[in-house]
């Protein structure tokens, strides 16, 4: 019975996402404040009807209800509780309707938050994204539905895919969908803004918190997903260029590109246009990514879906929204006055060549995943496009771009001195010169090119730094004033800073471990050793152990350091029991930024085992990195600039005169 | 190292489907009958039979299976010789995996082309013609680096291209922009005359 609640809530959605799609509009175009309001009230109920639903379902699972085929097929009595829940969206059905959930929750918080907003733009907005709704929730009713009923009964659920049995199934999922869907709100904004055919600075400032929001999250999806593939599937790498990494890739790029050029057109009111165009353009590519997810047209570990009905319907949705919304930004962009001038050498020209650069690489990266499957279907040839085509397409494309970030926040807006900030940055370049030799040096050494690579990341790190310092008036001021001015720099330059930084300590890694990182296969018998990374492991032997639902195999490694015991590890095989399937659970040990991988292989048929150990030198600086980019994420989100309409509205209320208020707000 | 596929279970709607499969692919519930999946029409249950069939089978020839990538006994004693080979093998893909080289997959065919790949080498082929040699036997779909022909042409031009293309738009729209601008900010011959009256006269 209370699944069939479950399933009739998003019924009841369903309908009331045609409500909210519909009545706002009409409302928007006669300047009918109930037709309008209608937009705000509905997205509550929308959110609330969802989130039933959802927990509904999470219920069928926390339960084990197995008179449910997706809680059959996914679950299973003796699992842990964390995975009962996160199975919930580590299927195809459940995924989906997480996508609804965090979608209308999206909606719920434009109606939030957005009360500052001009009352036509917000029922708009709201509008659009119940237009998006409407397809994923007819998408899940019509060929993805959680909520059927099994007869009879099974004594047993098959189980979760032993892979995703892990806290990263509880993380990464989530906040990828809370990346990807907030794109949602920048493409609603969007098109609200092309509906009614105006579009100004405050556009900007209104869309920047959400993209920043999305692209927070985003970052977080990723990188989560990023470490859970390297210590899941036991072979130590982090990044593949799968088609669905690529997937959330490229609306990462094209929402960093967003965020830049937001930026341009909040503070100068220039590149509109081509703002408005990005905002389609990411959501789109986050569209596509679900297209290319869920419709399994690229079978691999994350496409769950084979069913090529559902892939059709994706393909529609794809269809009907990108093709909408560029027709309608073909109609409407000449009309769209253009902004504020500049000098190319300035900070706007700057953005416009980060623009030009991520775009161009989120093209490469699109054009990459989906070459091999359009050549297939046009000439029935097949190709591979693999890592080494991405990271050599890719790398080229980032180093100039990775160069020129730590100078565009030196220069002035609409016209800067490049001298200028050449003279700023000298000291910055060359101390990371010198730290990329010294880290060079510290590892003993390996391609020259290396060098290059380091000094980059140190210099993106020392550039953010020396932003903070020139911007606070470090050296021309007092100490004191300088830090008090420091004190004072507004919040979105330490965001600025930050991420910059972040990114550097992210390249730092990446670059790291790409040229030191050591391999040692070996065959180990109980007392014997292996070295690895300066460190010697012994093989101390195996044990058999048990698990909830899995059995396994761990292998048992002490780790010395000039015959002092520093460390130990295990490392083990699994055997989940309901699906018989084997995987490697890593041992990891951890030395300051880097780490040491363990993983075991097969028995040999004397009697060894195959042991592979790396030495991933600096590895965690990948993933520090991305933390200390999403930290300036939320550090420029808590900006005054942004919550500044928010008091505007509350000054407002004195003078009890709506549309006033209306107009005041725009 | 994994196969990617060994680590995908059978695909769940499949799985229900089949008695057998049921029970095979679930032992702790072999008395309870499968249930079928709702409207499923005769030839589409016949079809997902066939392909869950075909997955069954290759998750029994390569579950067993759970070696690491490279072997101790597959190493070359040359180191030189060892490091084209483990980048040659990271330029191929193996065939019956997933988007995975051959240098981290440890199906059985991939082994194979790994010795395959080190056979030649110590034979004194250089590393075209070792990617040659396996091309010829396997196509072009091995290599995870498609080579620039006809048919890549667009894949390996389009971020030169594009870039270019962006390049001039963005100066070619900054030009028109600036053109543009340039008569509402000069002033014409009778507004400079104006003006100069202006200016001159009280």
């Amino acid at each position: 019975m209370i699944i069939e609640l479950g399933h009739y809530a998003l019924v009841l959605a369903l309908a009331t996402c045609l409500v909210i799609s519909v009545l706002p509009v009409i409302g928007a175009r006669r300047g009918d404040a109930a037709l309008m309001a209608v937009a705000t009230t509905g997205t509550y109920a929308l959110f609330g009807l969802v989130a039933f639903s959802f927990g509904v379902l999470t219920w069928g699972y926390v339960v084990s209800d197995f008179s449910v085929q997706n809680v059959y097929e996914n679950s299973h009595s003796m699992k842990p509780m964390i995975y009962k829940i996160s199975g919930v969206w580590g299927n195809h059905e459940g995924s989906m309707m997480l996508w609804v959930l965090i979608l209308t929750l999206f909606s719920a918080m434009v109606a939030f938050f957005g009360t500052n907003l001009p009352d036509r733009l917000k029922a708009n907005v709201l509008s659009v994204q119940a237009w998006i709704t409407t397809a994923f929730t007819l998408f899940i009713l019509l060929t993805s539905n959680p909520f059927v009923r099994l007869s009879p009964v099974p004594a047993e659920g098959q189980d979760l895919n032993p892979v995703l049995q892990d806290i990263g199934l509880a993380i990464h999922p989530p906040l990828l969908y809370l990346g990807y869907v907030g794109f949602s709100v920048c493409f609603s904004f969007a098109i609200a803004a092309l509906i009614d055919g105006r579009i100004d600075a405050a556009w900007a400032r209104w869309v920047r918190p959400w993209t920043l929001t999305a692209w927070t999250f985003l970052t977080a999806g990723i990188s989560m997903g990023s470490y859970w593939a390297y210590y899941e599937l036991g072979w130590g790498g982090w990044w593949f260029w799968d088609p669905v990494e690529n997937a959330s890739f490229m609306p990462w790029l094209a929402g960093t590109a967003l965020l830049h050029s937001a930026l341009v057109m909040e503070k100068r009111d220039a590149l509109k246009i081509w703002t408005v165009l990005l905002a389609i353009i990411a959501f789109s590519l986050s569209l596509l990514g679900t297209f290319l997810v869920r419709s399994g047209v690229l079978t691999s570990v994350h496409a769950f879906a084979t069913d090529p009905t559902r892939g059709i319907f994706i393909l529609c949705i794809l269809i009907i929204f990108i093709g909408g919304a560029l027709t309608l930004f073909a109609l409407r962009a000449p009309t769209l006055k253009a902004g504020g001038l500049f000098q190319p050498i300035s900070r706007e020209g700057a953005l416009v060549l980060n623009n030009l650069i991520l775009t161009v690489s989120a093209a490469t990266v699109l054009i990459g995943t989906l070459y091999p499957l359009l050549l297939e279907t046009l000439t029935d040839e097949k190709i591979s496009v693999g890592p080494p085509f991405f990271n050599l397409t890719f790398g080229f494309l980032m180093a100039p771009l990775l160069l020129a970030v730590p100078f565009g926040p030196m220069l002035a807006w609409k016209r800067g001195d490049l001298l200028a900030a050449l003279q700023r940055l000298y000291l910055a370049a060359g101390l990371a010169l010198v730290a990329g030799l010294v880290l060079f040096y510290a590892e003993n050494g390996g391609p020259v090119l290396a060098v290059v690579g380091l000094a980059m990341a140190f210099f993106l790190i020392f550039g953010a730094l020396a932003d903070l310092w020139f911007r606070a008036g470090f050296g021309k001021q007092t100490a004191s004033i300088a830090w008090s001015r420091l004190k004072g720099l507004p919040r979105s330059a330490f965001g600025t800073s930050l991420a910059h930084m972040g990114l550097g300590i992210t390249v730092l890694g990446i670059v790291a471990v790409t040229t030191f990182e050591t391999e040692t296969v070996v065959e180990m018998k109980p007392g014997m050793t292996a070295e690895a990374g300066g460190f010697v492991l012994t093989f101390d032997g195996m044990r058999a152990g048990q698990g909830p639902n899995y059995t396994e195999d761990r292998g048992h490694f002490t780790i010395r350091k000039a015959g002092v015991a520093v460390a130990d590890v295990w490392s083990s095989k699994r055997l989940y029991t309901a699906r018989r399937m084997p995987t490697t659970e890593a041992g990891i040990v951890t030395f300051g930024l880097s780490q040491l991988y363990v993983s075991l292989g097969d028995p040999m048929a004397d009697g060894g085992l195959v042991v592979r150990i790396w030495w991933k030198p600096w590895i965690l600086c990948i993933w520090l990195g991305t933390v200390v980019m999403m930290a300036g994420g939320v550090v420029s989100l808590s900006d005054r600039r942004l919550r500044v309409g928010v008091p505007k509205r509350r000054a407002k209320v004195v003078a009890p005169v709506p549309g006033q208020v209306a107009e005041a707000a725009e | 190292m994994k196969a990617w596929f060994q680590k995908i279970a059978p695909h769940p709607a499949a799985a229900t489907f089949s008695p057998q499969a049921g029970r095979r692919a679930n032992p702790l519930t072999p008395a309870i009958p499968s249930p079928r999946l709702r409207g499923e029409g005769q030839g589409e249950g016949q079809r997902r039979l066939a392909l869950q069939r075909i997955f069954l089978l290759l998750v029994l020839l390569f579950a067993p299976i759970h070696a690491f990538a490279v072997n101790p006994d597959e190493v070359l004693a040359d180191p030189a010789l060892e490091h084209r080979a483990r980048t040659l093998s990271s330029e191929l893909r193996c065939m019956v995996c997933q988007n995975q080289s051959i240098d981290d997959s440890n199906a059985e065919l991939a082994r194979d082309l790994r010795l395959v790949v080190r056979e030649r080498l110590v034979n004194g082929d250089s590393d075209e013609q070792v990617l040659d040699y396996v091309v010829s036997r396997y196509g072009e779909f091995v290599l995870l680096k498609p080579r620039l022909s006809a048919k890549t042409l667009i894949l390996w031009g389009a971020p030169a291209a594009l870039a270019l293309v962006a390049l001039i738009v963005a100066v070619f729209y900054a030009r028109r922009r600036a053109n543009d601008r340039d008569p509402a900010e000069k002033l014409s011959a009778e507004e400079e005359a104006r003006l100069g009256r202006l200016m001159d006269g009280d």
